[in-house]
């Protein structure tokens, strides 16, 4: 079949401020056939981005095509006029971005937005466009489609709205799609339904792809042939077969390695006869104002209860909005919780941070997610470690510098950044300063949360391996915050799940491994894409949950129901959920531990390579 | 609807607040005049009991809180009072005054606000290119020249030397469109060329944050032309902070024309305001000082209220 | 974001490290002007009268609102002094006051402002009220009001524009403080125990100060236009004392002539102004967006 895409020699150049030029994609030649889909694969800074855009003969401002020929349709881009491309975008190449929240404007209907494209190319006219468009809907597997055109973009969410750009885009029967990270701003469980339609639709529509990101098992479930970029430049391209499992470069050897997370946990330690280092008892948590019982008005998290033996680490694991920072928030005493109480090596915590003793701030640390608004741009990274250091154990002067270099050799980096300002310091030395802060009061508990989510996969896999290590020298305990599971799973020997803001499942990681499981954290387990190929077909398609008559009044339902595959009539819906305490492992379910067995275990076979 | 005209309510709520804030300030500040106002109008050579006669009659020896309470009252129903200068109602004089101030306010902001909207919008469109460096040096500079050089130029250049326009502002009784128009030239043009600039540097700075936004870019990649970006997708979205650059450009044509009106010798009420300072009329101050303030807080507020009514996110919850 | 993400360690590597010692601003050519206009009249405020060719009061010249000419570069004044010596010794009023009041201003506001984003919701509350109030007086209205009451000194008009522009520097110090106020290294500092005071100086306040520096150039703008127009109207700086702004009231009887005893302290006013702006303009921001990869 005739390449329908063909990019030769492509650079594009970016000029900063400063007016020096640098260029951020060099000599990049890639083709795609009509009816293929390709993924672009790298890194940030890898400059996938901008070749997407360059296939759109876009640059954004400060950029430049300095050399090369896109060749779409027998049409090379980087020559064409302007107004001749113009004419090409939105109608014959069309563009599906990341953050779908953001590329819709906010103050337009759905419906204005998604036909604007067929409209302004003068394809057709209103009212066929409008049918049209309710024709994608339905075929994207939105609700309500004749109705969700007349909404605005802050009333739907997120997983429909990366839905109705794929509308939007598809509209006028584009012969190239560019799907830029379409599904990274999503959490897992929204990802995999997305994933499905659109691979449904481009194949359906006989669409030629250009699928863009940062993660191998996605594209493996999307992708024909893979190019692998780093700092603009193709480390490797072929056949997603060959990329897969037998890969020829170096750098690709590299991200699969790090694309698998390795077990890095020890042997748990030996569950001391004292009491745990950190047990949380009955934890309800919110934001806004209290009502008189004391109730926050937007209740975050609700009855909770954990522990966290001495040396030991717990994953929390959830989805956006599930609660987990917020319970770091409580534990480190920013947030005070609305009922329950944190006890700390068998003490019960102040709840807020007034009244709480130095020694128990010092003992207690917590680290960000976000590197770059967790370091005082203002401050050199000496004054970031030496400050705790100063104020819980009064070094100073030599001493402290002493202590500061120790720090920085912990965590692998050499002593000389000490006089940098976090600005001068790559994503994953901030991160690592970030934990070395937290290090630096000698902590028995660090509260890390998402600290790996905003890294690259080689970085975050870096990081994670320096976590490891930490924990077999110093013998610190973490609560480990992150939405993935796979991460969590590879550190950490206890697990628990959050979902709405209630734990629907706790225990050793080894129960983890294999059903039953709590029916969300099985859609949590089968929703991680694998690295193989036909694994979306394979993975089982999400059931619609069962039918169940009317919701009874009062009762704290189980959070899970309204989504809950397993539910059953006449006890989900009318009772509070039960708990089981197995050994060292805990739901909150109505379902039996048999019963869940059996139905995980079927899915699984019919999801087995 | 609902939680919009919540919003709505309680931003009447809190203007209605703040101008009583502002009422005690203005009270405060000018009953705390050292000397008092009775023996300032007798003048030295009083004796004592007819100061304290005039004392009496004015109120003077009343508790602070109840003068305030009076004079609120008075404000309230249209009587602030007499004017200690030439002892006519406040209220008379400054009948007299105010449509001539909003006439002048009228005129430069019917020329002002479409110019200034233009140049915001063309230069946010077209932003760095040597046109809008160009607009931008020149708004920066007209932003920070002082009035009476602009109105002294404008006089020198337009009624000295070349002998087009009256340089002092004395429209006929019932003037014809081109009396009105050429009376009103030049504070018009003096005044219109501070706030065209400070309009046009806040619509630039709001249209661009709209411009950098991501949902721009999904437009261009949609092969929408630049000029549909610029004015069906992002100025919609820049009604909020545009409105309240407006808003506050004519707020300062009321307050703000005080040099303009003393230059063109122009009877409104910013003049009138600086005569009462000279005089120290204080029943006449204040008044003026609470007509300017409220009608700052009365433009804001209809600023704020378009926002709320412009964002999407309230409109359609 | 260049990681070098070949090894396990690979996120080492370090980014250059900022060339040390001091280097020129990288200004636009408007910039420079600015700069070149606000070094020429800090010069003149502080070495303006020793410059003066002739005394401040005294009449020199043979006739009122003489041109341009070689004894008098700006020509004479309405009384017939010499309006280059005058210039030289006002301006040093018009630079010194204002500077002393904007600095005044933005640094109460500063502080006024820290503290409210420190001290928790209902001091926040009650201070931002209270300046919402002041703010909705139109500046030159509470000068006149201020003036009409207190009558018109130098220390007086020092205060009175302090206090006029305390509540705009405050809702500007206080939107920056309360985005640093929420950031995780904030927050990582409240949770390390620090103490309201550490918080405010140690971690916002070095952040606040480059917006709040050109926060300040803005001021310094506003008090030399309110100040001049006071002084313009007769209300500002009473004589013997005269900053330009009084240089441009007592001449403008020559207005019909086209004086330069009018014209030139007001063009002085505006290049100062002006150029306070332009250099304002022209330094670097913090980018919102930057390009690249998303």
């Amino acid at each position: 079949m005739a390449d329908l895409v063909q990019v030769r020699g492509l650079s594009v150049t970016a000029c900063d401020d400063a007016g020096a030029t640098a260029a951020i994609v060099k000599d990049v030649s890639f083709s795609v056939a009509k009816g293929e889909v390709l993924a672009l694969i790298g890194e940030s800074g890898s400059g996938k981005t901008t070749i997407a855009l360059a296939l759109m003969g876009y640059v954004r401002s400060g950029c430049r095509i300095a050399g090369g020929e896109v060749v779409v349709d027998g049409v090379d881009l980087a020559q064409l006029p302007e107004d001749r491309r113009l004419a090409l975008r939105g109608c014959k190449i069309a563009y599906i971005a990341q953050s779908a929240a953001a590329a819709f404007n906010p103050s337009k209907t759905i419906m204005d937005q998604v036909v604007e494209p067929a409209l302004i190319h003068r394809l057709m006219g209103r009212a066929d466009a409008e049918a049209k468009a309710v024709e994608l809907f339905q075929a994207l597997g939105l609700p309500a489609p004749e109705r969700i055109g007349r909404r605005y973009p802050h009333q739907v969410s997120g997983g429909q709205l990366q839905r109705l750009m794929a509308a939007m885009a598809l509209i006028t029967d584009p012969a190239l799609v560019i799907l830029d990270e379409p599904t990274t701003a999503l959490d897992v469980t929204t990802q995999i339904e997305v994933l499905r339609v659109f691979k449904k639709v481009v194949r359906e529509r006989g669409a030629t792809a250009v699928y863009v990101s940062h993660d191998l098992a996605v594209v493996a479930q999307m992708a024909d042939q893979i190019v692998v970029l780093n700092r603009g430049e193709v480390r490797e391209a072929g056949r997603t077969d060959q990329i897969l499992h037998a890969p020829a470069d170096p750098y690709t050897q590299t991200l699969m390695a790090a694309a698998r997370p390795a077990p890095r946990v020890q042997a748990a330690p030996a569950p001391a006869a004292a009491a745990p280092l950190l047990e949380i008892r009955g934890l309800s948590a919110g934001y806004g104002r209290r009502d008189a019982a004391g109730r926050p008005a937007s209740l975050v998290l609700a009855d909770i209860d954990l522990r966290i033996e001495r040396g030991a680490t717990l994953g929390v694991i959830g989805e956006s909005g599930s609660g987990k920072s917020t319970l770091a928030r409580v534990v480190a005493g920013l947030l005070a919780p609305a009922a329950g109480e944190v006890l700390f090596d068998g003490q019960p915590l102040p709840p807020g941070l007034a009244g709480r003793s130095a020694e128990q701030f010092r003992r207690i640390q917590i680290v960000f997610q976000n590197a770059d608004t967790a370091l005082n741009p203002a401050h050199r990274v000496s004054r970031i470690l030496g400050r705790p250091l100063e104020l819980y154990h009064g070094l100073k002067g030599a001493a402290r510098e002493r202590r500061i270099a120790e720090l920085l050799d912990l965590i692998r980096l050499p002593a000389a950044l000490a006089g940098r300002r976090a600005g001068e310091l790559s994503g994953g030395q901030k991160q690592r300063i970030n934990l070395a802060r937290a290090l630096a009061a000698d902590p028995d508990l660090i509260l890390c949360d998402e600290v790996t989510s905003a890294l690259d996969t080689v970085v975050a896999a870096a990081i994670l391996d320096l976590l490891a290590e930490l924990r077999r020298e110093l013998g610190v305990s973490f609560m480990f915050i992150s939405h993935d599971i796979s991460t969590v799973r590879s550190i950490c020997d206890d697990v628990a799940v959050l979902y709405a803001g209630r734990l629907v499942e706790a225990g050793a990681r080894a129960a983890f491994a294999a059903p039953p499981f709590h029916p969300y954290t099985h859609l949590l387990v089968s929703s991680v894409p694998e690295m193989r190929r036909g694994w979306l077909e394979a993975a089982a398609v999400a059931q619609p949950p069962p039918r169940v008559g009317p919701l009874a009044e009062g009762a704290a339902l189980c959070s899970f129901l309204a989504r809950c595959p397993v539910r059953i009539d006449g006890l989900c819906n009318v009772q509070p959920p039960t708990r089981r305490i197995g050994a060292g492992h805990e739901d909150l379910c109505h379902r039996s531990t048999e019963d869940l067995r059996r139905l995980q275990q079927a899915a699984g076979r019919s999801a087995a390579p | 609807m609902s939680a919009t005209l919540v919003l709505i309510l309680r931003r009447l709520g809190s203007a209605a607040v703040t101008l009583l804030l502002v009422s005690m300030v203005v009270f405060a500040i000018s009953s705390l005049l050292p000397g008092d106002a009775a023996s300032e109008t007798l003048g030295q050579s009083a004796t004592p009991e007819a100061v304290a006669a005039l004392r009496a009659q004015l109120g003077l020896n009343e508790p602070a809180h109840l003068r305030y309470l009076h004079w609120l009252a008075g404000l309230v129903t249209g009587d602030p009072g007499r004017s200690m200068a030439n002892n006519l109602p406040v209220r008379e004089i400054i009948a007299g005054r105010l449509p001539k101030s909003l006439l002048l306010a009228g005129l430069t902001a019917a020329v002002a606000v479409p110019v200034a909207l233009a140049i915001g919008i063309f230069s946010a469109m077209y932003r760095g290119s040597r046109l809008d460096r160009a607009l931008n040096v020149m708004t920066l500079s007209m932003v920070a020249a002082p009035e009476f050089l602009v109105a002294t130029v404008a006089v020198l250049v337009f009624a000295v030397k070349l002998r087009w326009l009256p340089s002092l502002t004395l429209a006929p009784e019932h003037p014809t469109l081109g009396e009105l128009l050429r009376a009103y030239a030049l504070p018009v043009m003096t005044l219109c060329f501070v706030i065209i600039a400070q309009m046009a540097r806040m619509t630039r700075a709001a249209v661009i944050d709209q411009l950098t936004q991501p949902y721009v870019e999904m437009a261009a990649l949609k092969g929408v032309r630049p000029a549909r970006v610029a004015l069906i997708h992002a100025l919609p979205n820049a009604i909020g902070p545009i409105v309240n650059a407006v808003a506050l450009s004519l707020s300062y044509l009321l307050g703000g024309a005080i040099i303009v009106e003393t230059i063109f010798n122009y009877p409104g009420i910013a003049s009138l305001m600086v005569d009462a300072v000279t005089s120290r009329d204080m029943p006449l101050l204040q008044a003026c000082a609470m007509i300017f303030c409220t009608a700052y807080l009365l433009l804001v507020l209809v600023a704020d209220v378009c926002a709320i009514l412009a964002n999407p996110r309230l409109r359609h919850p | 974001m260049t990681e070098a993400p070949l090894s396990s360690l690979g996120d080492i590597q370090a980014r250059p490290p900022r060339a040390g010692g001091p280097r020129l601003p990288q200004l636009s050519l408007s910039g420079w002007i600015g700069l070149a206009l606000v070094v020429f009249w800090t010069l003149v405020a502080v070495f303006g009268p020793f410059l003066a060719p002739y005394r401040v009061g005294a009449i020199v010249a043979d006739d009122v609102f003489e041109p341009f000419s070689a004894r008098h570069l700006l020509g004479s004044d309405y009384l017939g002094r010499d309006v280059l010596s005058r210039m030289l010794s006002g301006a040093r009023y018009t630079v010194g006051l204002a500077l002393a009041a904007a600095l005044l201003a933005s640094s109460t506001g500063a502080a006024l402002a820290l503290f409210a984003v420190v001290s928790g919701r209902w001091i926040d509350e009650l201070v931002s009220r209270l300046m919402d109030a002041m703010i909705s007086i139109p500046s030159k209205i509470f000068a006149l009001v201020m003036v009409a009451a207190f009558g018109s000194s130098i220390p007086l008009l020092l205060l009175i524009a302090a206090v006029t522009y305390v509540p705009g520097a405050y809702r500007i110090a206080r939107s920056l403080a309360v985005g640093l106020n929420q950031m995780e290294y904030v927050q990582v500092a409240r949770a390390r125990g620090e103490g309201r005071l550490y918080i405010a100086t140690a971690e916002i306040l070095p952040n606040m100060i480059n917006p709040m520096l050109a926060d300040f150039g803005l001021r310094f703008v506003f008090v030399v236009l309110l100040l001049s127009g006071m002084s313009f109207l007769g209300l500002g700086v009473q004589p013997p004392h005269a900053d330009l702004g009084s240089l441009v009231r007592e001449n403008t009887s020559g207005l019909g002539d086209g004086a330069l005893a009018i014209l030139a302290p007001a063009v002085a006013i505006a290049t100062l102004t002006i150029g306070v702006n332009l250099l304002i303009d022209s330094l670097p921001r913090r980018r919102r967006r930057s390009g690249g990869e998303a």
